[in-house]
Formats: C-alpha cells, structure tokens, sequence
C-alpha cells in the first residue's frame, strides 16, 4: 500500500537571528551570528559567559497575561506557531484531524528553577498556581493544541536534542496512519540558564571561547572547543496532500521520510562507529523513496564539539558512500547556536526553504577545515542548489544516543 | 480602620488586570470571576495571595471556594480587614 504523502504548507520560527521565519533566513543566508555576550545579571560562576540568545523577546509579542502564564518554552511554542498557522492561510479545520507535536529537550527549566528560587525564601504559600503546567515537557505542545483547539491528539517526544526532529517525525506519522489531516509539528528551548548551563559546561560539551562569542561555534573547525546554547524554536505545519491540494494550500516542498535509530553505546558520547546515523540515514532513504541522485543537500546536526561533528560526517559518508561528495552540507548551528530540543525543528524550516529557494545556507566561522571532515561543506556563502525535483536531508542527535533523519524533497 | 468597598474594589480591579489581563473597566461587583473576568481556578489562587498581601488579611480555602463573584471576594475582606 502506497504511503499517504505529506507536505509542510506553513513555517514558524523565533530564533537568535529573528523574530520570525523571513529575518531569520535573511540572517542565516548573510552569515550573521546569533551569538552574544549575557546580559550583567546573568553571569555567575559558570565560565560561559555567552549564548545564542532569542532575537526578539516574546514580550514584545505577547500580552502581559500570556507571558505571566507561559514558560519561556512555551512562549516561542505559541510565536512560531502563530506565525506558522497564518503562513499556512489559517485554514479552517474540522478541529479533530487536527493534531499537535511539539517537543522540548528540557521543558520548563527556567521556571521550576525560579519557582524554586521562590519556595526557599519566601515559602510555599507564594509559589505560582501555574508552575506545574509551565514547567511540565508537554506544556509547549499542549499550549499550541489549546490555541488551535486540536483534538486529533497532542504529543511530546523527548530525546533531547534529537526532539525537534522526532517531533515531526511522529507528525508525518499521525497523517500517514490516518489520524490527523493537519500537524502542528516541531521544537523549542529556553534553557539558558545558570543551571543547565554549569551542567553542559561540567561535562566540557560548552565553547569557552569567551574573548570571541560570535566565533565560537564553529563547526568543522580544527579549533572547535564545543557548542553554544541557543534558545528559540522552530514550527512547521504538515498536511497529506489531499487535504492541501483541496484547499488549494501553498505548498513549500513533501516530507518524505524518516529513518531513527538508538546507539546503545554511551549516554552522553556519539558512537566512534557512527552506525546508528548510517542506519538511520539508509532507513530514512528507504521509507521517503527517494532516489540517492536526488539528495543534495544536509543539515548537519554538527553542534561544533570536537568528537560530534567527525564521527556524523564519517557517518555519512558511510551512508550516502561516493553520493556523499554532491551533497552541500551546512552547520547553521554556527549561527544559532545549539537550539538542543528546537534544533530538529528550526533546521528542518533551513531545509525546507533550501529547498524552496535552491538555495543551501552557508557554515561561518571555519577558519582552518578540520583534516578529518572529508564533507563538502558550505562555507561563508549561500550555494545554489540544482534544479528539477531534488531532495534534502536534516540529521539530528540527542543525549541518549538517539539519532533521526528527516528526508524533505521538492514538490512541484 | 477598616478599608472601603470602594478601595478594596481598586485594589481587586488592579490585581485581576495583572493577573488575567483584562481591561480593568470590565471589573466590578457582580462580574463572575470565572466566566466574566477569564480568572480560572489556578488564576484565582494567585488573585487570593495577592489580595491577602494588599490588605493584609487572611482569606481560608474554604472562603475561596465560595467566592464566585468579585462582589463576593470584595464583602469578605472589607469585613475581615
């Protein structure tokens, strides 16, 4: 039985680089780094004293009321999807095919972190009634099912930083089993905080390089000393074809497959053999059915750590074989950092407009291409990207070892 | 001295503007918290501990669950304050 097809019909973003998806993507195609210093009141002893910070703060967007609701997560949850939702034509929907997936590798971190801070020294009588709903994992999700009043069913895969990427993932897979017509998928983060960040910092998994911040996540680089935390999130609306088509929707490109697999190898360290990301990469290739001659271009899940962006390269190679050197590989994590559960997601938005523009994001700041990185990589500049029906592919790893492949191709 | 309809009405108005983000015109004495003023029940816990705050008193659970109406909240603290 053929599989149902799917297509994204709407894109949503609030990243380092833009409040939405048009400056973001104008940022990413000029090289620019989302990177900066923390503000004064957000130093402290971790020796990090930059991050990939939102563009736009959700309170210039959103009521007062909404922002005292809603976690920092939750907040770019419900931006991107607004905007994602009217990029789609803010369809009318019969609201139970209508399904939600968005994901978050922390949750609400921020919050049980200051409702903490709360509880200690002024008691418990003081700790905010919403604390539990902004803090919980599935609160981003569940906010954007309360907006659109989704009722097809409404889910959060965790798998840190593989979230973005498997929350679309399972979208496509709610439409292909018949449960839903139209998906709300992808991912968010807002972690940056003292907390997790001593925590990745105490695993050395963070970039010190404090004297040079927009410098500092440079994939492939020789002297990449880890990732930078962004914050922000990325959201794509999915739809089978035949409900897009019925609607006469405008249509960006098709997702056409996943591949996932685990490592069972280390709960924190990529496996040196890569095999999970080759065997997800070759499932991913199966389940899309599309041709190998058609991939041309990557989004690297590539976060600037010494052993990560290696052993995935090598990785690829494996998967894709002699193809591997007609793919364009991009690490735009070099210029909005590391979105951990919103990376799948905003870098699934960077391949569908790849594929809508022709046009592959470039990589900044490789002073000096690591010898072991045997990828073409995009440096600097934007590439163009051939034309006639052509296909795309976004990786991404989380802590766990869990490994997703997103494979998008052009629709016309 | 014991505090005024009327300013124990400000004092309301104000917190259920921060709170549930309303116009304050919309806040008077026989509006329903729930259904008039969008202040739900875990919106209502946090009217309850500010309004304890701003007038000093102390309003049990079991008052809480009675108060449907701001008029109702309003009466209990002018006549506890």
């Amino acid at each position: 039985m053929s599989k149902t097809r799917v297509v994204v019909t709407g894109l949503g973003a609030t990243t380092p680089l833009g409040g939405d998806v048009p400056s973001t993507w104008e940022a990413l195609l000029a090289g620019k780094s989302g990177v900066r210093l923390l503000p004064e009141g957000m130093l402290t002893s971790v020796n990090v004293k930059f991050a990939a910070t939102i563009a736009v703060e959700p309170a210039e967007v959103m009521k007062p009321v909404e922002i005292r609701r809603l976690d920092r997560s939750e907040q770019f949850a419900v931006i991107a999807a607004r905007e994602a939702w009217a990029d789609a034509g803010s369809p009318e929907v019969d609201h139970e095919r209508l399904g939600v997936v968005v994901a978050s590798g922390i949750g609400g971190v921020t919050t049980m972190l200051e409702q903490y801070d709360i509880l200690r020294e002024k008691g418990a009588r003081l700790v905010s009634p919403h604390t539990v709903p902004m803090l919980m994992p599935n609160g981003p999700a569940a906010n954007v099912g309360l907006e659109f009043k989704a009722q097809a069913g409404v889910h959060t895969p965790v798998s840190a930083c593989a979230s973005g990427a498997e929350a679309i993932g399972y979208a496509m897979e709610m439409i292909r089993l018949g449960r839903a017509d139209i998906v709300i998928a992808g991912g968010v983060e807002a972690a940056v905080h003292e907390l997790p960040m001593a925590g990745f910092a105490a695993m050395k998994a963070l970039s010190t390089r404090n004297d040079d911040p927009t410098r500092a996540s440079r994939p492939y680089d020789k002297d990449r000393d880890g990732f930078v935390l962004g914050e922000g999130g990325g959201i794509v609306i999915l739809e089978s074809l035949e409900h897009a088509e019925a609607r006469g929707a405008k249509i960006y490109c098709e997702l056409a497959g996943q591949g996932l697999t685990s490592d069972g190898y280390h709960i924190a360290a990529p496996d040196p053999s890569g095999s999970g990301v080759t065997r997800a990469v070759k499932f991913a290739l199966r389940d899309s059915g599309v041709d190998l001659s058609e991939v041309v271009h990557l989004n690297a899940h590539a976060t600037s750590t010494p052993a990560g962006d290696v052993a995935e390269a090598n990785a690829l190679t494996a998967a894709l074989g002699e193809h591997m050197s007609h793919v364009a590989v991009s690490a735009t994590k070099s210029m909005t950092g590391h979105l951990l559960g919103g990376a799948g997601a905003i870098e699934s938005v960077f391949v569908v407009l790849a594929l809508k523009h022709r046009l592959a994001p470039p990589t900044i700041n490789i002073e000096n291409l690591d010898d072991a990185v045997k990828v073409d990589v995009v440096r600097d500049v934007p590439r163009p990207l051939p034309s006639g029906p052509i296909a795309a592919i976004n990786d991404s790893f989380g802590f766990g070892g869990h490994n997703v492949v997103l494979i998008f191709k052009s629709y016309e | 001295m014991a505090l005024t309809q009327d300013e124990v009405l400000a004092g309301i108005r104000d917190i259920v503007v921060e709170v549930a983000g309303i116009d304050g015109a919309l806040v008077s004495l026989e509006k329903k918290f729930a259904d008039d003023l969008d202040v739900d029940s875990l919106s209502m816990v946090e009217v309850i501990v500010a309004a304890e705050e701003k007038f000093s008193v102390k309003i049990p659970d079991d008052e809480v669950t009675k108060m449907a109406t701001v008029a109702d909240a309003v009466n209990f603290i002018v006549a506890h304050s």
